[in-house]
């Protein structure tokens, strides 16, 4: 009796196994989702994470100021004549991550470098105005930055990263 | 036990493995090749089941724990922003909650099904005190990780189970401080709880390794109780046994998604939806059902420490269950009288658990002491003198003659199902004559959100949100709500550009700027409602003394008795809309003159539908105070639903969400079962 119902519809019972099988294991993998998905940032630190907006005009020539963004410390930095000059002389040539340094700032506003102060080697947070380069020094494996934030000497493989932002302004920008 | 596995991988790496660490064959041999008694019935699928209830207790509890705050002033405030913002965050919270009842639901079942069939009988004492403890153990989990919410019933509740301790003379108080940390429950209290509610499932799982190591060596128990004397008697575990337990936990998920989609609080008490508040106690204090008999056994004794005795002994008392019932049948299948008072002890289980949800007078404490003696009477009495002179009917001699003769009567024992529905029938009319006693019930409105396709009706948020912010925004808080969560979906559908715009309009604190100092700043859709007043003392100097309660989760945190047979009828019709149907009452339910007989204290207002009668709260709303765009009635019932509709949504912001999800997982879900019983059926096909 028993091989009788099995052999009789061997199609109809692999069928079963198959799709019961694969019913087991797409609903399987599909409850599996939302505790992937819960690990991403939530609505509110989502929410926290919108434009903010920096007032500018007290930050004198050659100062800077850390502003937090999503968390990340950005680097507003008021350059000077000099260190503008230095940054847009240096042959592309001589950089690591060539870039210009009109394309790392904003037109018209050549004084201001606006960069996500978190070193490209491994993520710790460069001290600005030191160094060899008049731009920024990374005190952990020892990362140096030129006054646009460019890759000179160290470990880093990449320039300091330019947020989005725009300026509402002269004297205002927006971040984000 | 099969004895040593011959079980040999096919692949030249693995059998390099095995001969290292035969963990492979140690799988093979306990789940794979492992003979399984073949007359089991559906009731031996519970052991599946709690082990994927555990498995799924301890993951969703890992990944709340990710995002849950173990801090006094933090932990209900995490909870709830779990719910609202994590992604599906209202999903592993509802896991996670009605998990813990199922997974009781499930371990009553298999205890019952132990002392059905006499599992705990020699040889498998062990097996079933190390059930006990794994039993002991989950009501320890249970217990804490309800007070980790942090809303009353989880702080009372903590009060009271660890005052239980204060009852022992001399060492109690002293017990009693070194559970708290302190002079009374509070954050210390909070964070070891956090702590053990982490640890001790691990310690389950522990268990319950041991628990089947025991029963691999004993062997499976069977509706027969006879045991397995030869190969006939067993099918292979898998695919068999395998394939009837996957059934077996595919159907409780059904169970299980219903309470997740449609009726998450259905098994929560409202009063946990109000944070902790150690100045004030809830008028009701009731644990979680899954203790209610204990509970109730606790206050049916008027000594404090016999109570906690009598408690503690209860369940102790099942340790000595293998002792204390010496028959040498096992299954009651074949004890003519132990079956019968089987059926009478589930009832008295049953009844105490009712009991320990009412309030502890008149007729409830007599009630309650005579079934705790009825209780103790089954296990101390009952069992051992049944021992003596019941004579058993004949067992088959194996389990394959069982099989074949299909003996087992299927009838529904008679005695007992009479003694049910008679008690059954006494407690329905005695609630329907209090029913009749409480007319100050809400009545139930027609709400677009309930049942399962219901949908907030998007007019009546945004009617509702200008009624809270013209009017209750000047002195109720609403403090869960952002600005942005009025653009999420399934909420009141405005833009984001509205949402913006609107949260302009209110200052909010912020700073401190460079100086030092707090400044204010136009709103943005991050920030929350601010509250109307600034601090608690602030809100009551202002309110005569009153503190108007938070209304973000007002809607879930009121409620009022259903009383029997209603709240069974109401896990099946899904009826969730207490709360709704109370805001909603006591927005209407004033009157000028309070009725004759009533007096009602200065500073007080007389409303038919609170607890009491005398609310601090004027009458809000009246006819024409509020002008809607949409042509809607200016009338205070239509008032009364908007706003109610929008504290809904404020309380149950994902609840559309939940609802089309459950949609789709009860169809597959469906889908599987079917599957899975067919594939049962052909794998059974040769069993049987
Ligand atoms: S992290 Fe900056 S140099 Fe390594």
């Amino acid at each position: 009796m028993t091989t009788a119902t099995s052999d009789d519809h061997p199609t109809r019972r692999d069928f079963l196994f198959v799709a019961t099988g694969a019913a087991a294991t797409v609903g399987g993998l599909a409850s599996l989702w939302p505790f992937v998905s819960q690990m991403n940032p939530d609505a509110s630190t989502i929410a926290a994470g919108a434009p903010i907006e920096v007032d500018l005009s007290p930050i004198a020539d050659g100062q800077d100021i850390k502003v937090f963004w999503r968390g990340k410390p950005i680097y507003i930095m008021h350059r000077t004549k000099k260190q503008v000059e230095e940054a847009q002389q240096v042959p592309l040539s001589d950089l690591k991550d060539p870039a210009t340094d009109q394309s790392r700032v904003k037109e018209g506003h050549d004084q201001w470098l606006v960069v996500i102060g978190i070193c490209t080697h491994l993520g710790c947070i460069p001290i600005a105005h030191e160094g060899n380069y008049d731009g920024f020094f990374c005190p952990c494996h020892g990362s140096q930055y030129d006054s646009s934030g460019r890759i000179r000497q160290g470990p880093a493989p990449l320039n300091l990263a330019v947020p989005p932002y725009a300026f509402l302004s002269d004297t205002k920008i927006q971040i984000g | 036990m099969s004895g040593p596995s011959d079980y040999k991988p096919s692949h030249p790496a693995l059998q390099w493995f095995e001969r290292r660490l035969p963990i492979l064959s140690l799988v093979h041999s306990s789940f794979v090749a492992y003979p399984t008694p073949r007359n089991l019935n559906y009731w031996w699928t519970f052991g599946a089941i709690l082990s994927v209830m555990l498995g799924i207790q301890i993951l969703t509890g890992v990944v709340l724990a990710m995002h849950y705050t173990p801090n006094a002033d933090l932990a209900f405030r995490s909870v709830e922003l779990i719910v609202r913002d994590v992604n599906f965050g209202w999903l592993l919270r509802n896991m996670h909650a009605v998990g813990a009842s199922m997974f009781f639901f499930a371990v009553y079942v298999h205890m019952f099904r132990g002392l059905y069939y006499g599992s705990y009988k020699e040889p498998r004492e062990v097996l079933w005190i190390l059930g006990v403890i794994i039993y002991l153990l989950m009501m320890a989990t249970g217990f804490m990780g309800y007070v980790l919410p942090w809303g009353q019933m989880s702080f009372w509740g903590a009060t009271v189970i660890t005052n239980l301790f204060s009852a022992f003379p001399y060492v109690g108080d002293t017990i009693v401080t070194l559970l708290w940390g302190g002079y009374s429950v509070g954050n210390p209290t909070l964070n070891r709880f956090f702590s053990l509610h982490y640890l001790l499932p691990f310690l389950i799982a522990g268990v319950v390794v041991l628990h089947v190591w025991a029963l691999h060596v004993a062997g499976q128990n069977n509706p027969d109780g006879i045991e397995v004397k030869t190969d006939k008697d067993t099918v292979p575990f898998t695919p068999h046994a395998t394939i009837k337990d996957m059934f077996g936990v595919a159907v409780f998920l059904l169970l299980y998604a219903w309470f997740i989609f449609y009726m998450p609080n259905y098994l929560g008490d409202a009063d946990n939806y109000i944070p902790a508040n150690p100045a004030q106690t809830p008028a009701h204090i009731v644990p979680e059902w899954y203790y209610l008999p204990f509970y109730a056994m606790l206050r049916s004794i008027p000594n404090k420490l016999a109570g906690v005795l009598v408690m503690f002994s209860s369940i102790l008392i099942l340790v000595f269950l293998p002792w204390l019932d010496s028959a040498k049948t096992r299954s009651c299948k074949y004890r003519p009288l132990a079956k019968q008072f089987f059926w009478i002890f589930v009832v008295v289980c049953i009844l105490l658990g009712y009991l320990g949800s009412q309030p502890p007078e008149g007729i409830y404490v007599i009630a309650g002491r005579i079934l705790t003696a009825c209780y103790f009477a089954y296990f101390l009495i009952v069992l051992p003198l049944l021992s003596v002179i019941e004579r058993p009917r004949a067992t088959p001699n194996s389990i394959a003659d069982a099989v074949l003769a299909k003996t087992g009567s299927k009838s529904i024992p008679m005695v007992p199902t009479v003694i049910a529905i008679m008690i059954g029938g006494g407690l329905l009319i005695g609630s329907a004559q209090n029913a009749r006693a409480e007319e100050d019930t809400p009545p139930a409105q027609k709400w677009s959100f309930s049942g399962p396709f219901g949908k907030y009706d998007r007019g009546a948020l945004q009617r509702g949100l200008k009624i809270y912010k013209e009017v209750c925004s000047n002195c109720h808080s609403l403090n869960y709500i952002a600005f942005r969560n009025l653009a999420d979906p399934g909420g009141p559908g405005y833009s984001e550009a509205q949402v913006a715009a609107l949260a302009s309009e209110y200052k909010i604190k912020d700073g401190p700027n460079d100086q030092g100092e707090m400044f204010e700043r136009p709103g943005r859709p991050a920030d929350y409602f601010p509250a109307p007043f600034a601090n608690e003392q602030a809100a009551r100097a202002a309110n005569g003394g009153g503190l108007p309660p938070d209304l973000s989760l007002i809607a879930k945190a009121r409620s009022y008795e259903r009383g029997f047979p209603y709240f069974i009828f109401d896990f099946f019709t899904q009826f969730q809309e207490q709360g709704p149907n109370y805001v909603s009452a006591i927005l209407q339910g004033f009157e000028d003159k309070p009725p004759a007989g009533v007096t009602i204290p200065d500073g007080s207002y007389y409303n038919k539908y609170f607890p009491g009668h005398a609310i601090k709260m004027p009458k809000p709303l009246s006819d024409g105070q509020v002008t809607f765009d949409d042509g809607s009635p200016a009338t205070l019932a239509q008032y009364a639903h908007d706003v109610t509709t929008f504290l809904m949504w404020a309380a149950e912001p994902k609840m559309e969400a939940r609802k089309q999800l459950g949609f789709q997982v009860f169809v597959i879900l469906i889908i599987f079962v079917f599957l899975m019983y067919f594939t049962k059926k052909k794998v059974w096909a040769d069993a049987h």
